[in-house]
């Protein structure tokens, strides 16, 4: 098959590589028909999360169609899903508690050692995301083995449903829901969020829905700002304006009452550390630049809450940690726990209570992925959303 | 710990089978200093000759006694232990289990169990004349507050030194800790799953021993 394989920093090609198999009883085979590049794949393309191999097929949001199932599988051949990328084994402590992304069982024990010594305690398998998180190939494919398929694709039995508007059902759309529900918005809250990516829009359209009274998102890509002022948002480009000023005096002199970092380990910014932190990131000190979520924690007023969607992966320094701890500040974050979420999100995208496809701003073949990437992390005003789409005529 | 002492958990160790274990039991709850972590977990070792690892894992499901059915039955174990190529069961409480070793080779070593609780504890030791000096206990306890059981593995051995050569000595000095962890873990997904979590895309021909 053909698939989005890993080369190097900044070196992504599309090559011929083996087929998938039913590898163990619960697993199946899809056949991708659409699959998305993540704002958090473009850290695996900058080589800032530890553990990516060349030959490794990236990608985690993907649909298809099934193919093949195993024999303790339950879905059944033709029908059309959605994976969440966080894979889950449905049966373990966490997973009870439905908190999926902390499946004690996905990551397979050789791997598990990574994360364990880096976090402290091993990581839930996820696709295409580094030997970390399990080493499993993705979906920026023809064609993926997806395990547990008896717990987590969402099977999407409305065929006036297309791909477009069902996609990021299996990341961007629960995440950016779980990163207001963490935000625990009441009505009336002033909400801010860093970065207007598709986890940034996500979460100000999810905390508008919840009863934000203003939801105010921070970038500086002119396009972007442009999409969340159309989900109703209020905007400030950081390049124009001091953040934290403007988000002073529009709460009323209390600061936010919840903030979101949707932005994560890349931040761009203009103090002293993030500059430092830039450099320590490219000589391979392996320091997350963290200038957004410094930001927000100084931002939020007192006793607020601080909800953290963006991916970070090592560690960071010149943290306000005095900050967090005086004011009083809740903290919420994690991967995503998809599995509880898709459900719900999908019966509103059926009864457009919820837009998706405002994002999509290319649509590619399989075979421009690499191209797809270079734009996504160099264009990213206008390449707001990439998906690929394997047998779209180039 | 002074000498004596040293040579006292020697004897004990080579004596292990009589109690069931009791180096194992020490090591699971005496810690010799005044907090309540395991022995195990002492900075300083405390076992003489002996080496030994121990590690802990819950298992939410299924219930205690199909775990230790599971376990009871040596011949699964090879499913979850990376560096066990078969067990044969032998005459009463005896088995021979064939041990995977560097470069290809396998040593093979006859346990018999020293003690047995049902549902609760099975512990094991290496008879008399075996290649390798050592012992296992693996116990079963419910969880606090519903949450499943406890399976705690601790293995004792002798670093064997000579003709078995410098490779097994290695293999059984610095694998077994990482062993008993990754051994416990697949348990847990087999029992947790009905199968043990792998992220190879495609399946791969076995290769001839």
């Amino acid at each position: 098959m053909r698939a989005l394989c890993y080369h190097g920093k900044q070196d992504v090609r599309v090559d011929t590589v083996p087929d998938p198999d039913i590898v163990n009883p619960r697993d199946a085979i899809i056949q991708i028909t659409s699959t998305a590049i993540c704002g958090s794949d473009l850290h695996l393309y900058d080589g800032v999360i530890p553990g990516v191999l060349p030959g490794d097929v990236l990608g985690h949001e993907f649909m298809g169609k099934v193919v093949e199932t195993g024999p303790h599988s339950t879905l059944k051949k033709g029908q059309r899903v959605v994976v969440p990328f966080t894979i889950a084994c449905g049966s373990c402590f966490f997973c009870g508690k439905q908190q999926y992304s902390a499946c004690d069982n996905s990551n397979p024990v050789d791997k598990q050692e990574m994360s364990e010594t880096l976090y402290g305690t091993p990581m839930a398998g996820l696709f295409g995301y580094s030997h970390l998180t399990g080493g499993y190939s993705g979906g920026q494919a023809e064609y993926v083995r997806v395990p547990f398929s008896d717990v987590g694709p969402v099977v999407i039995e409305d065929d006036s449903l297309d791909d477009d508007q069902v996609l990021f059902l299996s990341d961007i759309l629960p995440t950016g829901w779980m990163a207001a529900e963490n935000a625990e918005i009441e009505d009336g809250d002033v909400v801010a969020v860093w970065g207007a990516g598709p986890v940034g829009l996500f979460s100000a359209q999810s905390a508008l829905i919840m009863g934000a009274a203003r939801v105010i998102v921070i970038d500086h890509y002119p396009h972007r700002l442009e999409l969340a002022k159309g989900l109703g948002c209020e905007i400030i480009n950081f390049r124009e304006t001091n953040v934290r000023e403007a988000l002073l005096e529009m709460s009323g002199g209390r600061g936010p009452d919840a903030v979101i970092d949707a932005v994560g380990m890349e931040a761009h910014g203009f103090s002293i550390d993030n500059m430092m932190d830039v450099a320590k990131q490219k000589v391979g000190m392996g320091a997350d630049r963290a200038s957004a979520l410094k930001q927000a924690i100084l931002s939020v007023r007192k006793a607020g809450r601080l909800s953290i969607p963006g991916v970070y992966g090592g560690m960071t320094d010149k943290f306000p940690l005095g900050a967090l701890m005086e004011k009083g500040i809740t903290v919420k974050t994690g991967q995503t726990h998809v599995q509880k979420y898709t459900n719900k999100l999908l019966a509103m995208i059926a009864d457009k209570k919820i837009n998706t496809t405002f994002l999509i701003s290319h649509r590619l073949p399989l075979e421009a992925a690499a191209d797809g990437y270079a734009n996504f992390k160099n264009h990213q005003d206008d390449y707001t959303k990439v998906v690929l789409k394997p047998g779209m005529e180039a | 710990m002074d000498r004596k002492s040293l040579t006292a958990a020697g004897a004990v160790a080579g004596a292990l089978a009589i109690g069931g274990g009791l180096l194992l039991a020490r090591s699971s709850r005496d810690t010799g200093n005044d907090d309540d972590a395991p022995g195990r977990t002492a900075r300083h070792g405390r076992f003489g000759d002996y080496a030994v690892v121990g590690k802990t894992v819950t298992i939410s499901k299924p219930p205690r006694d199909r775990l230790f059915a599971f376990w009871r039955d040596f011949t699964n174990l090879p499913t979850i232990m990376e560096n066990l190529d078969r067990v044969e069961l032998l005459d009463g409480n005896r088995s021979r289990w064939t041990i995977k070793a560097p470069a290809g080779g396998t040593v093979t070593v006859e346990t018999e169990i020293a003690q047995e609780k049902p549902g609760e504890l099975i512990a094991w030791r290496s008879v008399e004349g075996s290649e390798i000096d050592t012992e296992g206990r693996v116990r079963f306890r419910d969880a606090p507050g519903d949450r499943g059981t406890e399976v705690e593995l601790i293995v004792a051995y002798k670093p064997p030194f000579g003709r078995l050569g410098q490779g097994i000595a290695k293999l059984l000095q610095r694998e077994p800790a990482i062993q008993a962890r990754r051994d416990l873990r697949r348990f847990k997904m087999l029992m947790e799953t009905g199968e043990i979590a792998n992220s190879d895309r495609y399946l791969k021909i076995e290769e001839d021993a």
